[in-house]
């Protein structure tokens, strides 16, 4: 399978996600530039993290309107599945694939640190292959992390089963403390309602190997492969 | 064509958390400024044109498109000749 991973002037976890990509995981891998229109023929894009046009004015505001997003929409609409992390996630909440918006962390400061997730469904393409009743430990690096929605719009995300990941403790349990950043309903990442597009703030793709301290990132990452092994190759 | 500006203002919603308002209110009680409750931040913007007929939609297309975020902010819009 293919992964298309998109560079946007202030990406800088795109080769983290590359490198992941091609050499961890052994799938084809390229580069999307952010004023291509074209996905070139990917399975799966990826937005990464970063600081996109130097996060003026909101976060991810100004990277919506990059040329390679009318793609990026046009294909997740159509069911192509999207992974944001970090700034992408921000993306993906301005364009409108996913709802709501990040905030300032609540305690104002930078937030880089390990974190557990805990893994809320286990039977969507982004995590069929996650270990139950075991937390993810992956990194997370952002001063914008705080997910913030209407009560209303809460409850549709929680009765669709459309949050997948929430920040836990070590046991897998969300408890006082291991929120790091004051997101509501301790929200770490949502899907759409048709379960093709995620939104993350923590980093996947720092967390593929043990010699980084920890490779629970892949257990993401193995779960969308074998996904795509079991669909039949694409024609042509 | 008549020169004028529109001054544009955007605030996090009344129930949103403003964290950077709540550290300056913060600030202002430890130099002694108590007699001041909550802070509230924003931003403004300046758009200068030649003003005509549509002109007021085509700043409120911007506002909801691009300089605010209808999920967390509002805002509002002064025009100045």
């Amino acid at each position: 399978m293919k992964f298309g991973v998109v560079t946007f002037p202030g990406s800088n976890c795109d080769y983290d996600a590359y490198t992941a990509a091609k050499f961890t995981l052994n799938q084809e891998a390229e580069f999307l530039w952010h004023k291509s229109e074209s996905l070139a023929n990917s399975d799966v894009i990826i937005l990464p993290g970063g600081f996109s046009y130097g996060d003026y004015l909101r976060s991810g505001a100004i990277a919506r309107f990059s040329p390679i997003m009318k793609a990026v929409v046009k294909f997740a609409e159509a069911g192509g599945v999207v992974i944001g992390i970090c700034n992408g996630f921000q993306i993906l909440l301005e364009c409108g694939l996913l709802p709501g918006a990040l905030i300032r962390n609540s305690h104002l400061r930078f937030a880089c640190k390990y974190t557990y997730l805990k893994v809320e469904d286990h039977s969507t393409i982004f995590t069929s292959d996650c270990p139950v009743g075991q937390p993810l430990k992956i990194p997370i690096a952002h001063g914008d992390g705080n997910y913030y929605n209407f009560q209303a719009d809460l409850k549709d995300l929680k009765n669709n089963g459309q949050i997948l990941f929430t920040y836990a403790d070590a046991n897998g349990q969300n408890s006082n403390g291991s929120n790091p950043n004051g997101s509501l309903l301790d929200i770490a990442g949502i899907t759409n309602r048709d379960g093709n597009v995620l939104g993350m703030m923590p980093h996947p793709e720092r967390a593929v190997e043990k010699i980084l301290g920890s490779d629970d990132g892949l257990h993401i990452f193995n779960s969308l492969v074998t996904h795509f092994e079991k669909r039949p190759a694409r024609a042509g | 064509m008549k020169k004028v500006k529109a001054i544009v203002y955007v605030r996090l919603k009344d129930e949103v958390l403003d964290p950077q308002g709540k550290t300056i209110a913060l600030a202002m009680e430890n130099m002694g400024y108590k007699e001041f409750g909550a802070v509230r931040s924003g931003r403004f913007f300046e758009l200068e044109c030649d003003s005509f007929p549509e002109l007021q939609n085509r700043i409120d297309e911007i506002c909801t498109k691009l300089l605010s975020n209808p999920v967390i902010e509002t805002y509002r819009v002064e025009m100045v000749s």
